[in-house]
């Protein structure tokens, strides 16, 4: 081969000698391998995965996602400032909490129709629906949250006004009064505001910081409904 | 050898031609991307434009228009178009609400704070905030009222927030459609000074609902003529809000239509709070605070009275 034809690029400077000159002094031999095989080590180690939950028996798939819901319950119930529920969101929590919440609520059938409080699907609209409300505000404000992880994370904080559903139907049962009314006004109220908090602590660092106000209020106004609800169950 | 010459790469700079090896040749920079934000949150718009701004904006609402037309440029179909209706912070939001509660005479509430910037952020929640108000608060309001009943069993009234949704959310968003259109209307007759985007028109009404969250509170009182004073009131500031930003826009019209609409304008608003008041809230009958030995004289006293 001549020399390298790179040299000819610059005609003007005078160089003492042209570049890659010593390649031509290089022969190939055939010692150098120039070809082989691309083995990828990690198949025979993912087809061992699958098969593995695959094969794996329902008790342990369901306990592995029974355990991972009670974490985030957990979470929920002493909130610190954690990625937990926004990393690995699941919407079982969710479904678990939401269904407790309008099976508890929903009006007899005994009643009359016109007024009285909601049915089981009002209360399923209210909740899925303000929640995916809640979402769309704040991807549109500029959140920078996923649709569902913000969905998770709104639907674990119920945790705490279901617990207060619950004991608001065993105060019921004891006998009606002004006592029996403030017992309850105070157990929503403290359930509501820990609702705030657990869902702040794990919202408010996604959102600009100029419009964190703009993205929690109907947070607020979202939990301060749910708790009207459960406030004004009466029982038939 | 002009064929060998022809047919040889030609190398173009590379990292051993630098320029500073090699002055002669040409070379192009290529940098990154520039941080750029397209828009500072911490900035209202129109800044510049804020001391032409009065009541009558002669070509500014036309340029304000083109350039809230050229604003939203992604297609309708992305998410992008509509996360231009919610770009306000926090404190912009405020100011509008301030701006709604006080009017000012003079000052037209579009041009002063919504400035081509309409959101929708306010009118939606302010909205929702109402309709759950007016519900919650009547069915308090009623509660109170029914306390000493004995055939009163309470009921939460679920049903009434559906249709307080129903009336609200159709205040808000059919009236400024049909505004909006009457002004088009007219416009295309006369040549108006000051036009209004539909956005804008929603914006206005959306704030101008603000002012019933406090009333509805305050119409738990079950005073008669407590929740008539907070109807006047709440009517006064809301109707002068709505009628000063729309004057501007009818005024060089045909006088019989212009006053036509601001009244229409208006007796819609009251429409609007009346018949809240009328069927959410029960009317405050006196004699139920009267000590009764027995229920039915109480009764047959109160339905004498009605």
């Amino acid at each position: 081969m001549a020399k390298a034809a790179e040299s000819s690029g610059d005609p003007g400077t005078t160089t003492p000698r042209p570049l890659f000159a010593g390649l031509s002094d290089i022969s190939i031999s055939q010692d150098i391998p120039v070809e082989g095989e691309i083995t990828i080590p990690m198949r025979s180690q993912i087809q061992e995965f699958d098969s593995s939950t695959l094969n794996e028996s329902v008790q342990n798939t369901i306990m592995r996602d029974l355990k991972a819901v009670g974490k985030k319950f957990m979470h929920v119930l002493y909130p610190r400032k954690s990625n937990t529920l926004l990393r690995d969101w699941d919407l079982w929590g969710p479904l678990i909490l939401c269904v407790t919440l309008a099976l508890m609520l929903q009006r007899s059938s005994v009643d009359s129709e016109k007024d009285g409080g909601p049915q089981f699907a009002e209360v399923f609209v209210i909740v899925w629906f303000g929640a995916v409300t809640i979402t769309l505000n704040s991807k549109l404000l500029g959140g920078n949250i996923s649709f569902f992880q913000s969905l998770c994370v709104l639907g674990y904080c119920i945790l705490p006004l279901t617990v207060a559903m619950l004991v608001c139907r065993l105060v019921l049962l004891a006998e009606p009064g002004p006592v029996n009314f403030m017992v309850r006004l105070f157990v929503v109220i403290v359930m509501f505001a820990w609702s705030i908090v657990a869902s702040t602590a794990f919202l408010a660092d996604s959102q600009p910081p100029n419009r964190k106000a703009l993205a929690i209020y109907p947070v607020f106004l979202f939990y301060f409904v749910i708790s009207w609800m459960i406030l004004t169950f009466t029982p038939q | 050898m002009a064929a060998v010459d022809d047919l040889q790469f030609e190398e173009f700079g590379d990292a051993a031609t630098s320029p500073a090896a090699n002055p002669g040749a040409t070379t192009i920079h290529i940098e990154g991307p520039s941080e750029s934000p397209t828009h500072q949150p911490g900035l209202p718009r129109g800044s510049g434009g804020e001391e032409d701004d009065e009541l009558l904006g002669n070509d500014d609402s036309d340029k304000t228009e083109l350039l809230a037309g050229q604003k939203k440029s992604s297609p309708f179909w992305t998410f992008e178009y509509y996360q231009t209706f919610f770009d306000v912070d926090t404190y912009q939001v405020f100011d509008r609400i301030k701006g709604s509660l006080l009017p000012i005479p003079g000052k037209n509430f579009v041009r002063l704070y919504i400035r081509s910037n309409p959101d929708l952020y306010g009118p939606f929640w302010i909205c929702a905030t109402l309709v759950f108000a007016i519900a919650i608060s009547g069915n308090l309001s009623n509660f109170l009222i029914h306390l000493g009943e004995k055939t009163y069993h309470y009921v939460p009234e679920f049903r009434k927030v559906s249709i307080a949704a129903t009336i609200i959310y159709a205040y808000a968003w059919l009236v400024p459609l049909a505004l909006w259109g009457f002004l088009m209307w007219r416009n295309s007759k006369v040549m108006n000074i000051v036009s209004y985007s539909f956005l804008e028109i929603v914006c206005v009404y959306g704030y101008s609902l603000f002012i019933y969250i406090p009333t509805a509170v305050l119409w738990v009182i079950p005073q008669k003529a407590v929740r008539w004073i907070l109807v006047m009131i709440a009517l006064g500031i809301s109707g002068s809000v709505l009628a000063m930003t729309f004057w501007p826009a009818v005024r060089e019209d045909n006088r019989r239509i212009a006053l036509a609409t601001i009244v229409t304008i208006v007796l819609l608003h009251t429409l609007l709070s009346v018949g809240c008041l009328a069927y959410f809230f029960d009317a405050p009958e006196m004699d139920h605070h009267l000590p009764a030995t027995t229920a039915a004289p109480n009764q047959t006293a109160a339905a004498a009275k009605n």
